[in-house]
Protein backbone atom coordinates (compact mmCIF):
# COMPACT_ATOMS: atom_id res chain seq x y z
CA UNK A 1 0.00 0.00 0.00
CA UNK A 2 2.26 2.74 -1.25
CA UNK A 3 0.90 6.29 -1.18
CA UNK A 4 -1.16 7.26 -4.24
CA UNK A 5 1.10 10.20 -5.09
CA UNK A 6 4.72 9.03 -5.15
CA UNK A 7 7.99 10.92 -5.42
CA UNK A 8 8.02 11.16 -9.22
CA UNK A 9 4.46 12.47 -9.32
CA UNK A 10 5.27 15.04 -6.63
CA UNK A 11 8.13 16.33 -8.79
CA UNK A 12 5.68 16.87 -11.65
CA UNK A 13 3.22 18.77 -9.44
CA UNK A 14 5.93 20.98 -7.96
CA UNK A 15 7.17 21.80 -11.45
CA UNK A 16 3.66 22.72 -12.58
CA UNK A 17 3.30 24.94 -9.55
CA UNK A 18 6.48 26.88 -10.39
CA UNK A 19 5.78 27.21 -14.08
CA UNK A 20 2.10 28.10 -13.89
CA UNK A 21 1.78 29.91 -10.59
CA UNK A 22 5.28 30.94 -9.45
CA UNK A 23 5.28 29.04 -6.13
CA UNK A 24 8.48 27.11 -5.49
CA UNK A 25 8.15 24.19 -3.07
CA UNK A 26 11.08 22.16 -4.44
CA UNK A 27 13.30 22.80 -1.41
CA UNK A 28 10.66 21.95 1.17
CA UNK A 29 11.36 18.89 3.36
CA UNK A 30 10.14 15.93 1.33
CA UNK A 31 8.51 13.61 3.89
CA UNK A 32 6.15 16.29 5.16
CA UNK A 33 5.37 17.56 1.66
CA UNK A 34 4.52 14.04 0.54
CA UNK A 35 2.14 13.65 3.46
CA UNK A 36 0.44 16.99 2.75
CA UNK A 37 -0.03 16.22 -0.94
CA UNK A 38 -1.39 12.74 -0.30
CA UNK A 39 -3.67 14.10 2.39
CA UNK A 40 -5.12 16.60 -0.07
CA UNK A 41 -5.47 13.95 -2.79
CA UNK A 42 -7.53 11.80 -0.40
CA UNK A 43 -9.46 14.73 1.08
CA UNK A 44 -10.59 15.97 -2.34
CA UNK A 45 -11.39 12.43 -3.55
CA UNK A 46 -9.52 12.43 -6.82
CA UNK A 47 -10.00 9.16 -8.71
CA UNK A 48 -6.52 9.33 -10.24
CA UNK A 49 -3.27 11.27 -10.19
CA UNK A 50 -3.94 12.47 -13.76
CA UNK A 51 -7.15 14.18 -12.65
CA UNK A 52 -5.43 15.69 -9.65
CA UNK A 53 -2.73 17.16 -11.88
CA UNK A 54 -5.20 18.33 -14.52
CA UNK A 55 -7.19 20.22 -11.89
CA UNK A 56 -4.09 21.86 -10.47
CA UNK A 57 -2.93 22.97 -13.92
CA UNK A 58 -6.26 24.23 -15.21
CA UNK A 59 -8.01 25.72 -12.21
CA UNK A 60 -6.32 28.74 -10.61
CA UNK A 61 -8.69 28.65 -7.65
CA UNK A 62 -7.78 25.05 -7.01
CA UNK A 63 -4.09 26.00 -7.18
CA UNK A 64 -4.76 28.46 -4.34
CA UNK A 65 -6.31 25.69 -2.31
CA UNK A 66 -3.37 23.41 -3.16
CA UNK A 67 -0.86 25.97 -1.86
CA UNK A 68 -2.93 26.64 1.23
CA UNK A 69 -3.20 22.93 2.01
CA UNK A 70 0.48 22.26 1.34
CA UNK A 71 1.53 24.73 3.99
CA UNK A 72 0.78 23.94 7.61
CA UNK A 73 -1.38 26.59 9.26
CA UNK A 74 -1.57 25.20 12.76
CA UNK A 75 -0.86 27.95 15.29
CA UNK A 76 -2.04 29.23 18.65
CA UNK A 77 -1.77 32.28 20.89
CA UNK A 78 1.11 32.32 23.37
CA UNK A 79 2.30 28.91 22.17
CA UNK A 80 5.20 27.84 24.42
CA UNK A 81 4.36 30.26 27.26
CA UNK A 82 7.93 30.29 28.59
CA UNK A 83 9.08 31.69 25.27
CA UNK A 84 6.64 34.60 25.58
CA UNK A 85 7.61 35.15 29.18
CA UNK A 86 11.20 35.43 28.00
CA UNK A 87 10.21 37.97 25.34
CA UNK A 88 8.35 39.98 27.94
CA UNK A 89 11.12 39.98 30.50
CA UNK A 90 14.27 40.13 28.39
CA UNK A 91 13.55 41.32 24.85
CA UNK A 92 10.86 44.01 25.30
CA UNK A 93 12.94 46.04 27.80
CA UNK A 94 15.64 46.30 25.09
CA UNK A 95 13.13 47.19 22.38
CA UNK A 96 11.71 49.85 24.71
CA UNK A 97 14.91 51.88 24.31
CA UNK A 98 14.19 52.48 20.60
CA UNK A 99 12.09 55.48 19.52
CA UNK A 100 10.26 53.26 17.04
CA UNK A 101 9.95 49.46 17.06
CA UNK A 102 9.65 47.32 13.93
CA UNK A 103 8.84 43.62 14.26
CA UNK A 104 8.50 41.08 11.44
CA UNK A 105 6.36 37.98 11.87
CA UNK A 106 7.56 35.83 8.96
CA UNK A 107 5.09 33.06 8.10
CA UNK A 108 2.43 34.46 10.42
CA UNK A 109 -0.37 32.16 9.20
CA UNK A 110 -3.73 33.16 10.71
CA UNK A 111 -2.15 35.75 13.01
CA UNK A 112 -2.39 34.25 16.52
CA UNK A 113 1.26 35.03 17.26
CA UNK A 114 0.95 38.60 15.98
CA UNK A 115 -1.95 39.27 18.33
CA UNK A 116 -0.02 37.67 21.19
CA UNK A 117 2.87 40.03 20.49
CA UNK A 118 0.55 43.04 20.29
CA UNK A 119 -0.82 42.16 23.74
CA UNK A 120 2.70 41.92 25.17
CA UNK A 121 3.59 45.30 23.62
CA UNK A 122 0.44 46.92 24.92
CA UNK A 123 1.11 45.68 28.45
CA UNK A 124 4.66 47.04 28.24
CA UNK A 125 3.20 50.35 27.03
CA UNK A 126 5.10 50.01 23.74
CA UNK A 127 2.33 49.25 21.28
CA UNK A 128 1.79 52.91 20.29
CA UNK A 129 5.36 53.17 18.97
CA UNK A 130 5.50 49.71 17.34
CA UNK A 131 4.68 48.37 13.91
CA UNK A 132 4.12 44.64 13.41
CA UNK A 133 4.73 43.45 9.86
CA UNK A 134 3.00 40.13 9.41
CA UNK A 135 3.68 38.15 6.24
CA UNK A 136 2.76 34.79 4.79
CA UNK A 137 2.86 33.32 1.30
CA UNK A 138 -0.85 32.54 1.58
CA UNK A 139 -3.26 35.41 0.98
CA UNK A 140 -6.19 33.40 2.41
CA UNK A 141 -4.67 32.98 5.86
CA UNK A 142 -3.68 36.66 5.88
CA UNK A 143 -7.28 37.63 5.24
CA UNK A 144 -8.28 35.67 8.31
CA UNK A 145 -5.48 37.26 10.33
CA UNK A 146 -6.58 40.77 9.32
CA UNK A 147 -10.04 40.28 10.82
CA UNK A 148 -8.73 39.52 14.31
CA UNK A 149 -11.56 37.00 14.67
CA UNK A 150 -10.81 33.67 16.30
CA UNK A 151 -12.93 30.73 17.50
CA UNK A 152 -14.36 31.05 21.01
CA UNK A 153 -13.51 27.40 21.61
CA UNK A 154 -9.77 28.25 21.70
CA UNK A 155 -10.00 30.99 24.32
CA UNK A 156 -9.72 28.78 27.38
CA UNK A 157 -6.42 27.34 26.12
CA UNK A 158 -5.13 30.76 25.03
CA UNK A 159 -6.06 32.31 28.35
CA UNK A 160 -4.13 29.54 30.17
CA UNK A 161 -1.14 30.08 27.88
CA UNK A 162 -1.32 33.83 28.50
CA UNK A 163 -1.27 33.36 32.27
CA UNK A 164 1.55 30.80 32.05
CA UNK A 165 3.48 33.41 30.03
CA UNK A 166 3.24 35.86 32.95
CA UNK A 167 0.06 37.65 31.88
CA UNK A 168 -1.59 39.47 34.77
CA UNK A 169 -4.79 40.77 33.20
CA UNK A 170 -8.10 39.10 32.60
CA UNK A 171 -7.46 37.76 29.09
CA UNK A 172 -11.07 38.34 28.02
CA UNK A 173 -10.59 42.12 28.27
CA UNK A 174 -8.77 41.95 24.92
CA UNK A 175 -11.71 40.66 22.90
CA UNK A 176 -15.45 40.89 22.42
CA UNK A 177 -17.31 37.59 22.21
CA UNK A 178 -20.14 37.04 19.81
CA UNK A 179 -21.72 33.59 19.51
CA UNK A 180 -18.91 31.13 18.82
CA UNK A 181 -16.23 33.63 17.82
CA UNK A 182 -14.32 36.46 19.45
CA UNK A 183 -12.97 39.63 17.88
CA UNK A 184 -9.80 41.14 19.28
CA UNK A 185 -9.70 44.89 19.97
CA UNK A 186 -8.88 47.10 17.01
CA UNK A 187 -6.38 48.88 19.18
CA UNK A 188 -4.22 45.76 18.76
CA UNK A 189 -4.68 45.34 15.02
CA UNK A 190 -4.18 49.05 14.26
CA UNK A 191 -0.43 48.56 14.62
CA UNK A 192 -0.29 45.57 12.24
CA UNK A 193 0.53 45.53 8.54
CA UNK A 194 -0.37 42.32 6.68
CA UNK A 195 1.20 41.46 3.35
CA UNK A 196 2.04 38.40 1.25
CA UNK A 197 5.72 37.54 1.18
CA UNK A 198 7.36 34.31 0.07
CA UNK A 199 10.50 33.48 2.05
CA UNK A 200 11.65 31.18 -0.75
CA UNK A 201 11.66 33.69 -3.58
CA UNK A 202 11.44 37.25 -2.22
CA UNK A 203 14.06 39.48 -0.68
CA UNK A 204 14.40 41.70 2.36
CA UNK A 205 11.92 44.61 2.48
CA UNK A 206 12.80 46.49 5.66
CA UNK A 207 15.03 46.58 8.73
CA UNK A 208 13.72 45.16 11.99
CA UNK A 209 14.71 44.95 15.64
CA UNK A 210 12.91 41.63 16.10
CA UNK A 211 12.09 38.89 13.60
CA UNK A 212 9.76 36.10 14.70
CA UNK A 213 9.69 32.98 12.54
CA UNK A 214 8.45 30.04 14.56
CA UNK A 215 7.81 26.56 13.18
CA UNK A 216 8.21 27.64 9.58
CA UNK A 217 11.79 26.54 8.91
CA UNK A 218 11.11 22.95 9.96
CA UNK A 219 9.30 22.57 6.64
CA UNK A 220 12.39 23.54 4.66
CA UNK A 221 15.40 21.49 3.66
CA UNK A 222 18.68 22.53 5.22
CA UNK A 223 19.97 24.49 2.24
CA UNK A 224 16.78 26.54 2.00
CA UNK A 225 16.92 27.13 5.75
CA UNK A 226 20.37 28.62 5.18
CA UNK A 227 19.08 30.95 2.46
CA UNK A 228 16.24 32.13 4.71
CA UNK A 229 18.65 32.75 7.58
CA UNK A 230 20.68 34.96 5.23
CA UNK A 231 17.49 36.84 4.35
CA UNK A 232 16.75 37.36 8.05
CA UNK A 233 20.31 38.50 8.64
CA UNK A 234 19.87 41.10 5.85
CA UNK A 235 16.64 42.26 7.48
CA UNK A 236 17.83 42.52 11.06
CA UNK A 237 19.44 45.62 12.55
CA UNK A 238 22.62 45.21 14.52
CA UNK A 239 21.71 44.11 18.08
CA UNK A 240 18.32 42.93 16.81
CA UNK A 241 16.69 39.65 17.87
CA UNK A 242 15.75 36.54 15.88
CA UNK A 243 13.19 34.22 17.51
CA UNK A 244 12.61 30.66 16.25
CA UNK A 245 10.36 27.72 17.18
CA UNK A 246 11.22 25.52 20.14
CA UNK A 247 12.90 22.83 18.00
CA UNK A 248 14.59 25.13 15.49
CA UNK A 249 18.17 26.32 15.74
CA UNK A 250 20.58 28.78 14.19
CA UNK A 251 23.50 26.61 15.34
CA UNK A 252 24.22 24.88 12.04
CA UNK A 253 23.80 27.99 9.92
CA UNK A 254 26.72 29.98 8.44
CA UNK A 255 25.48 33.21 10.07
CA UNK A 256 25.78 31.78 13.60
CA UNK A 257 29.14 33.52 14.18
CA UNK A 258 27.36 36.89 14.16
CA UNK A 259 24.79 35.80 16.75
CA UNK A 260 24.60 34.94 20.42
CA UNK A 261 21.82 32.86 21.96
CA UNK A 262 19.99 34.69 24.75
CA UNK A 263 19.02 32.38 27.58
CA UNK A 264 17.42 28.96 27.16
CA UNK A 265 14.73 29.90 24.67
CA UNK A 266 15.33 29.92 20.90
CA UNK A 267 16.14 33.64 20.78
CA UNK A 268 19.36 34.89 19.19
CA UNK A 269 20.81 38.40 19.19
CA UNK A 270 22.84 39.84 16.34
CA UNK A 271 26.08 41.00 17.92
CA UNK A 272 28.33 41.77 14.91
CA UNK B 1 16.27 8.98 -7.09
CA UNK B 2 15.92 5.29 -6.27
CA UNK B 3 19.68 4.76 -6.04
CA UNK B 4 19.84 7.41 -3.33
CA UNK B 5 17.31 5.58 -1.25
CA UNK B 6 18.61 4.12 1.97
CA UNK B 7 16.81 0.88 1.29
CA UNK B 8 19.48 0.02 -1.27
CA UNK B 9 22.11 0.03 1.44
CA UNK B 10 20.00 -2.32 3.58
CA UNK B 11 20.27 0.06 6.49
CA UNK B 12 18.27 -0.77 9.56
CA UNK B 13 16.21 1.24 11.99
CA UNK B 14 13.98 0.35 14.93
CA UNK B 15 10.86 2.44 15.54
CA UNK B 16 8.96 1.95 18.80
CA UNK B 17 5.54 3.46 19.49
CA UNK B 18 3.79 3.54 22.84
CA UNK B 19 1.00 5.26 24.67
CA UNK B 20 -0.61 4.75 28.09
CA UNK B 21 1.32 2.19 30.13
CA UNK B 22 4.36 2.05 27.87
CA UNK B 23 6.91 4.21 29.70
CA UNK B 24 7.89 1.40 32.07
CA UNK B 25 8.28 -0.95 29.10
CA UNK B 26 10.54 1.53 27.32
CA UNK B 27 12.67 2.00 30.43
CA UNK B 28 12.99 -1.80 30.67
CA UNK B 29 14.01 -2.05 27.01
CA UNK B 30 16.65 0.65 27.39
CA UNK B 31 18.11 -1.04 30.47
CA UNK B 32 18.85 -4.24 28.54
CA UNK B 33 19.91 -2.92 25.13
CA UNK B 34 23.45 -3.99 24.38
CA UNK B 35 25.93 -1.12 24.68
CA UNK B 36 27.36 -1.85 21.23
CA UNK B 37 23.99 -1.76 19.46
CA UNK B 38 24.62 -0.70 15.88
CA UNK B 39 21.21 0.51 14.72
CA UNK B 40 19.28 3.68 15.52
CA UNK B 41 16.22 3.36 17.77
CA UNK B 42 13.44 5.93 17.47
CA UNK B 43 10.82 6.13 20.23
CA UNK B 44 7.44 7.79 19.82
CA UNK B 45 5.67 8.13 23.12
CA UNK B 46 2.35 9.89 23.59
CA UNK B 47 2.71 12.39 26.39
CA UNK B 48 1.68 15.80 27.62
CA UNK B 49 2.77 18.87 25.71
CA UNK B 50 5.41 19.98 28.16
CA UNK B 51 8.41 20.79 26.05
CA UNK B 52 11.03 20.18 28.74
CA UNK B 53 13.44 17.37 28.07
CA UNK B 54 13.24 15.58 31.43
CA UNK B 55 11.87 12.43 29.78
CA UNK B 56 14.94 11.93 27.60
CA UNK B 57 17.11 12.54 30.66
CA UNK B 58 15.20 9.90 32.59
CA UNK B 59 15.63 7.49 29.67
CA UNK B 60 19.32 8.32 29.43
CA UNK B 61 19.89 7.03 32.97
CA UNK B 62 18.97 3.50 31.84
CA UNK B 63 21.52 2.97 29.09
CA UNK B 64 25.05 3.90 28.10
CA UNK B 65 23.84 4.52 24.54
CA UNK B 66 23.32 8.22 23.73
CA UNK B 67 19.68 9.26 24.26
CA UNK B 68 18.26 12.54 23.00
CA UNK B 69 15.18 14.26 21.65
CA UNK B 70 15.35 14.32 17.87
CA UNK B 71 16.14 17.74 16.41
CA UNK B 72 14.92 19.07 13.10
CA UNK B 73 17.22 18.00 10.20
CA UNK B 74 19.38 15.93 12.53
CA UNK B 75 21.27 13.03 10.92
CA UNK B 76 20.12 9.61 12.16
CA UNK B 77 23.10 7.73 13.61
CA UNK B 78 23.44 4.03 14.47
CA UNK B 79 23.49 3.21 18.16
CA UNK B 80 21.65 6.38 19.09
CA UNK B 81 18.28 6.45 20.85
CA UNK B 82 15.99 9.25 19.67
CA UNK B 83 12.79 10.40 21.33
CA UNK B 84 10.11 12.28 19.38
CA UNK B 85 9.77 15.76 20.90
CA UNK B 86 6.45 16.72 22.52
CA UNK B 87 3.92 18.47 20.28
CA UNK B 88 5.62 17.70 16.94
CA UNK B 89 5.29 14.87 14.47
CA UNK B 90 8.66 13.22 13.84
CA UNK B 91 9.29 12.33 10.19
CA UNK B 92 12.13 10.34 8.67
CA UNK B 93 13.52 11.63 5.37
CA UNK B 94 14.86 9.32 2.66
CA UNK B 95 18.41 10.69 3.02
CA UNK B 96 18.61 9.49 6.62
CA UNK B 97 17.72 12.49 8.72
CA UNK B 98 14.77 13.66 10.79
CA UNK B 99 12.40 16.49 10.09
CA UNK B 100 9.68 17.85 12.34
CA UNK B 101 6.17 18.86 11.48
CA UNK B 102 3.59 20.66 13.63
CA UNK B 103 0.58 19.88 11.44
CA UNK B 104 -2.79 18.65 12.73
CA UNK B 105 -2.95 15.94 15.39
CA UNK B 106 -3.55 12.42 14.10
CA UNK B 107 -5.53 9.98 16.25
CA UNK B 108 -5.66 12.85 18.76
CA UNK B 109 -1.89 12.64 18.97
CA UNK B 110 1.14 14.72 18.14
CA UNK B 111 3.60 13.07 17.89
CA UNK B 112 1.69 10.43 15.99
CA UNK B 113 3.13 6.92 15.88
CA UNK B 114 1.60 6.36 12.42
CA UNK B 115 3.49 9.32 10.92
CA UNK B 116 6.91 8.13 12.10
CA UNK B 117 6.19 4.49 11.22
CA UNK B 118 5.02 5.40 7.72
CA UNK B 119 7.93 7.72 6.89
CA UNK B 120 10.40 5.20 8.36
CA UNK B 121 8.94 2.55 6.06
CA UNK B 122 9.20 4.83 3.02
CA UNK B 123 12.81 5.73 3.83
CA UNK B 124 14.22 2.40 5.10
CA UNK B 125 11.89 -0.16 3.46
CA UNK B 126 12.79 -3.72 4.51
CA UNK B 127 15.28 -2.35 7.04
CA UNK B 128 12.55 -1.20 9.39
CA UNK B 129 11.44 -3.01 12.52
CA UNK B 130 8.32 -1.47 14.05
CA UNK B 131 7.32 -2.31 17.61
CA UNK B 132 3.98 -1.27 19.09
CA UNK B 133 3.55 -1.21 22.87
CA UNK B 134 0.82 -0.70 25.46
CA UNK B 135 -1.79 2.01 24.88
CA UNK B 136 -5.44 3.02 24.72
CA UNK B 137 -5.25 4.65 21.29
CA UNK B 138 -5.69 3.43 17.70
CA UNK B 139 -2.43 5.12 16.69
CA UNK B 140 0.35 2.95 15.26
CA UNK B 141 -1.67 0.16 13.63
CA UNK B 142 -1.86 1.82 10.22
CA UNK B 143 1.85 2.61 10.48
CA UNK B 144 2.64 -1.04 11.20
CA UNK B 145 0.57 -2.04 8.18
CA UNK B 146 2.64 0.23 5.94
CA UNK B 147 5.90 -1.09 7.41
CA UNK B 148 4.69 -4.62 6.65
CA UNK B 149 3.63 -3.73 3.11
CA UNK B 150 7.10 -2.31 2.40
CA UNK B 151 8.72 -5.56 3.62
CA UNK B 152 9.69 -4.45 7.11
CA UNK B 153 9.29 -6.49 10.31
CA UNK B 154 6.42 -5.80 12.70
CA UNK B 155 6.34 -6.76 16.36
CA UNK B 156 3.80 -6.10 19.07
CA UNK B 157 3.93 -6.24 22.86
CA UNK B 158 1.87 -9.25 23.94
CA UNK B 159 -1.43 -7.63 24.98
CA UNK B 160 -1.53 -10.00 27.99
CA UNK B 161 1.56 -8.23 29.34
CA UNK B 162 0.34 -4.73 28.50
CA UNK B 163 -0.94 -2.42 31.20
CA UNK B 164 -3.39 -1.05 28.61
CA UNK B 165 -3.90 -3.79 25.99
CA UNK B 166 -6.13 -1.89 23.51
CA UNK B 167 -3.42 -0.66 21.14
CA UNK B 168 -1.40 -3.90 20.80
CA UNK B 169 -4.60 -5.98 20.73
CA UNK B 170 -5.92 -3.87 17.86
CA UNK B 171 -2.70 -4.58 15.94
CA UNK B 172 -2.88 -8.33 16.62
CA UNK B 173 -6.53 -8.44 15.52
CA UNK B 174 -6.00 -6.62 12.24
CA UNK B 175 -2.48 -7.47 11.03
CA UNK B 176 -0.25 -10.51 10.40
CA UNK B 177 2.15 -9.60 13.19
CA UNK B 178 5.63 -11.20 12.83
CA UNK B 179 6.51 -11.29 16.54
CA UNK B 180 4.41 -11.19 19.67
CA UNK B 181 6.76 -10.32 22.53
CA UNK B 182 6.58 -10.17 26.31
CA UNK B 183 8.20 -7.17 27.98
CA UNK B 184 11.23 -9.30 28.89
CA UNK B 185 11.68 -10.51 25.31
CA UNK B 186 11.73 -7.09 23.63
CA UNK B 187 15.31 -5.95 24.43
CA UNK B 188 16.78 -9.30 23.33
CA UNK B 189 14.74 -9.13 20.14
CA UNK B 190 16.22 -5.70 19.31
CA UNK B 191 19.74 -6.80 20.31
CA UNK B 192 19.60 -9.62 17.74
CA UNK B 193 18.39 -7.51 14.80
Amino acid sequence: MDTPVGEQEIKLLLNDLIELYGYDFTDYAKASLKRRINRLFTLDRFPSFAEFRYRLCNDADYAKRFVEQLTVNVTEMFRDPKFYQNLREHVLPVLATYPFIRIWHAGCSTGEEVFSMAILLKEANLLHKSLLYATDLNSQVLQKATTGIFPMSQMKQYSENYIAAGGKEDFSRYYTASYNVVKFDEELSQRMVFSTHNLVSESSFNQFQLIMCRNVLIYFEKELQGRVFALFDDSLENLGFLALGSKETLKLSPIISKYRQEGKEKIWRKIH
Amino acid sequence: MAQNSLTDFQKKIVVIGGSAGSLQVILHILTYLRPDLNIPVVIILHRKNDSDSSLSQLMGLRTSLPVKEADDKEAILPGHIYLAPADYHLLIETDGYFSLDDSEKINFSRPSIDVTFQTAAEAYGAGVTGILLSGANADGVEGLEIIKSLKGIIAVQDPKTAQVPYMPQHAVDSLPVDHLLTIEQIPGFINRL
